[in-house]
């Protein structure tokens, strides 16, 4: 009975503690922060760094937006922000679904469309979405959009090569362009003598060995990193200095301006390393696509 | 400067920072847990409570004390998500039912210092639970590892006793004195830089391309200070500290690891003070660093060579990062968040290069002790300490002492027991969920990457850490209830062996150093544990990632 008095003393104390505290750092303390945050000059910045033009609020200096039509097709008066894989839209961006595309580095094999199904767009690998990418922007800014490990035609230069024998021994006996889909010209004609086929969907061609071919790209290519890699929240508000120059020049002819002019924006709202050392050199697009309209209105036609 | 000088400073500029905290927040936890004064808030919370402050508690009601109160934690939180979506806490934007086997795997998430997220924040959570149900644990659950380590450390500065202190009074202290000033001044810090706290629900804007956006708001400031001093690393969002709202600038992005790492590297200094001895603390802080700084080595390495199919084709290892953050700053932050147990990201830790994604599994399994979540890291590393003087004493065949206990059979014992624990669960766990086949479906990526998620994610659950390969799809009854009951196991089950050790080192009288007693201040003590260490984790988990990272990084 002692035993059971105590026990039963132990868990009320656990309730009666959890409640006062639910309180007090549950309530009181998050109101509290709150509170302080109402003064000028932290209350913008607690309602979400809002950005607006003309009396109207058109997002947060801190939160990446598209710029591109509602299908996902960039604007060319704009800076184009990064890839995301936030939401399912076309645009990606969504606030109400952050996150990740959350693909490894071997991300290679693509699950090709079931020609049963119409409309069925398959998976694409990471690697097939960079690659894709990088021809996407290299059009676009009229630059060489090739990198290593794809195929011109933009998609991961991918092989898998089946042997005699186990193990990945013995003479191969097929060899397979596992992202490029039939009726397509496979991007190597042949792979150590054998002939390489286009791919179809079904079949698991892991079971062969997935060879990556590097290609003769270049190590840097002209399209950026960050041009054609999604970020961690999908609402990255920055690019890279190196990607903001690359668009000027579209940016300058679409807005009939020189492309002095548009860098001098960019560089206005590029911001180095905090203190020399903290996180890396940006560019702000929203701030850089708003000055701009302010500056050089874009005209259709 | 380049980037790779740049991560460099950034690194060594938060080995300066948290050097110089050492000292001032070690000595001032050690004053908390040993005043004997109550402040008047900490009398009316012990008035109500019905609780005597002045009581010492065997390590038995010690220990019962912690279960009752996990186990009533976790009941008000499962409650609290299952009624979350009421009209009653006046939500400003629809807030959908969590279904059971999510609630339970969050409430076990939260409570035990895990938070393990199988849901996403801002679609799936309201504000009302987010504050006073998750955001109580990361506090509460933070105090509780603080409170049983110090239970620990009572027990060997104490002798001839079978008393080691107050859990209540401990747990109230370590909110009350120590996590909540923290708190509330970085908190402010965080909006300064750009972290929301709102009530405004989701605002629609039309962005200058024409197209709609929903601008999420909420109290994310509060929680997102907590979530990284307390070790926790629940995120608000789902994208968790990448999310700009959360973690906006580049120095709040520092400011958060900072915070992570804060208490668990002047716990030592605490336990030095205690044990009456800060050279002892020296050693174990001695041994977190070379731990934390080899790790960070290899990950930014990993990071920054780049290695693998997708990233050389990129030509950096951008993928999941930030711009604003960069490769080397969120590699530092992985280090971090897998070297406590805190588990927040600022990076997509699934998209990292094989080998930077491996150092990020590796460091789990070191059983976080470097300097590990708060509290349990310390008390994870005071049993490798155990552990080692055991190895030591049995190399030169003399009766094991450590801070003049004996390390006899049922010490031993103890740590045998909490050591295996966690690999137990980690293993089996994942060996089942490979040999069930809707479970291996759930993996994003195939071959040696899929293991690699399900590994992570109960390398994660079993340490509590929280973090994830995020790619395998966890909202399933079976992934949510296994995941739950791994964490519940993981983190009790170390508590009930560390307070048994606690109570029966206070038990003893205390043995005096002879010319046979291994001195555990010395560099040569500092080199056994780390040794110790990496064996113990190298034995347990090699085969393991042999089969996954491993096997990719050097495909």
């Amino acid at each position: 009975m002692a035993r059971f008095t105590a026990t039963a003393r132990q868990y009320t104390a656990a309730v009666r503690i959890l409640v006062l505290f639910t309180v007090l750092l549950g309530v009181a303390y998050p109101l509290a922060v709150t509170a302080v945050a109402q003064v000028p000059g932290l209350k913008s910045r607690a309602d979400g760094s809002l950005v607006t033009t003309g009396g109207q609020v058109v997002g947060s200096r801190l939160i990446g937006q598209p710029f591109t039509d509602a299908k996902g097709n960039a604007l060319v008066q704009y800076l184009q922000t990064r890839p995301s894989a936030a939401g399912t839209g076309a645009t990606g961006y969504d606030p109400t679904a952050s996150g990740a595309s959350n693909l490894g580095p071997e991300s290679v094999l693509d699950t090709l469309p079931d020609p049963a199904k119409p409309g069925d767009t398959g998976k694409q690998s990471l690697l097939t979405q960079v690659c894709t990418r990088s021809q996407t922007v290299g059009a676009l800014e009229g630059v060489d959009g090739a990198r290593p490990f794809c195929t011109p035609g933009g998609v991961g230069a991918v092989l898998a090569v089946f042997h005699a024998g186990p193990g990945y021994q013995g003479p191969i006996t097929r060899v397979v362009s596992v992202n490029e889909a039939c009726p397509a010209q496979p991007f190597l004609a042949d792979y150590q003598g054998v002939t390489v086929q286009c791919a179809t969907f079904g079949p698991d061609y892991t079971a062969g060995q997935v060879v990556p071919i590097r290609g003769s790209a270049p190590a840097h290519p002209a399209v950026p990193a960050d041009a054609v890699t999604a970020s961690g929240s999908g609402l990255d508000p920055d690019i890279s200095p190196a990607y903001a120059r690359l668009q000027a020049a579209r940016v300058a002819k679409a807005r009939g301006v020189g492309l002095g002019q548009v860098l001098a924006v960019i560089d206005k709202h590029t911001s180095g390393r905090d203190l020399g050392f903290l996180g890396e050199p940006r560019v702000n697009a929203l701030q850089v696509n708003l000055d701009l309209d302010r500056s050089y209105p874009y005209h259709t036609g | 400067m380049n980037t790779t000088t740049a991560g460099m400073v950034f690194v060594a500029t938060l080995a300066v920072a948290l050097i110089a905290t050492y000292r001032p927040l070690g000595d001032y936890m050690a004053r908390v847990y040993t005043s004997t004064h109550h402040s008047r808030v900490e009398r009316a919370l012990y008035r109500v409570g019905g609780i005597d402050p002045d009581a010492d508690q065997t390590w038995g009601t010690y220990l019962r004390s912690v279960l009752a109160f996990s186990g009533v934690s976790v009941l008000f939180l499962y409650l609290f998500l299952r009624v979350q979506h009421w009209h009653l806490f006046g939500h400003p934007y629809a807030v959908p039912q969590m279904s059971a086997h999510q609630s339970f795997n969050t409430a076990a998430s939260f409570v035990t210092n895990t938070n393990w997220q199988s849901y996403s924040g801002e679609s799936a959570l309201g504000y009302v639970v987010q504050m006073a149900g998750l955001a109580v644990q990361n506090f509460l659950s933070a105090a509780v590892g603080m409170a049983v380590v110090i239970a620990l450390v009572r027990g060997f500065a104490r002798h001839r006793t079978d008393r080691l202190g107050n859990f209540w009074v401990d747990l109230t202290r370590t909110c009350l004195r120590i996590l909540l000033p923290i708190t509330a001044l970085a908190a402010v810090v965080l909006v300064a830089g750009g972290a929301v706290q709102n009530f405004h629900g989701y605002r629609p804007v039309t962005g200058l391309a024409g197209g709609s956006q929903s601008l999420p708001g909420g109290p994310v400031a509060s929680q997102e200070v907590i979530k990284e001093l307390g070790t926790n690393g629940g995120g608000f969002f789902n994208a968790n500290s990448a999310h700009p709202f959360e973690n906006p600038t580049v120095w709040t992005n520092w400011l958060e690891i900072y915070l992570i790492l804060a208490i668990g590297f002047s716990l030592p200094r605490t336990f030095g003070r205690l044990v009456g001895d800060k050279r002892q603390g020296l050693a174990i802080v001695a041994v977190m660093g070379l731990l934390i700084v080899g790790s960070a080595v290899l990950a930014e390495t990993g990071q920054a060579v780049h290695h693998g199919t997708v990233p050389v084709a990129v030509g950096a290892a951008t993928e999941g990062t930030e711009t604003r953050l960069g490769v080397p700053d969120s590699a530092a932050f992985a280090t971090a968040t897998t070297m406590t147990s805190t588990g927040a990201v600022d990076s997509a830790h699934d998209s990292y290069t094989s080998l930077g994604g491996a150092v990020t599994l590796l460091d789990m399994m070191f059983g976080e002790i470097a300097p590990g979540g708060t509290g349990s890291g310390l008390y994870g590393i005071l049993v490798l300490a155990v552990l080692s003087v055991f190895v030591a004493g049995l190399m030169v065949g003399r009766t094991p002492e450590y801070l003049g206990k004996k390390i006899a059979g049922r010490e031993v014992k103890l740590a045998s027991l909490y050591l295996l624990t966690t690999p137990t669960l980690v293993l089996v766990g994942t060996a089942l969920a490979m040999a069930l086949p809707g479970e291996r479906a759930a993996m994003a990526n195939a071959g040696p990457h899929g293991l690699s998620e399900v590994l992570y994610a109960f390398t994660s659950a079993a340490n509590n850490n929280g973090s994830a390969f995020a790619g395998l799809a966890v909202n399933t009854a079976w992934y949510n209830t296994a995941l739950g009951v791994v964490m519940l196991l993981g983190r009790l089950l170390p508590m009930i062996f560390v307070l048994g050790l606690a109570g029966s080192l206070a038990r003893q009288r205390a043995v005096p150093a002879s010319a046979g007693t291994l001195p555990t201040h010395r560099l040569q003590f500092v080199g056994l544990l780390t040794g110790v260490t990496l064996i113990v984790v190298a034995l347990t988990y090699f085969p393991a990632l042999a089969l996954g990272p491993l096997a990719e990084g050097l495909h």
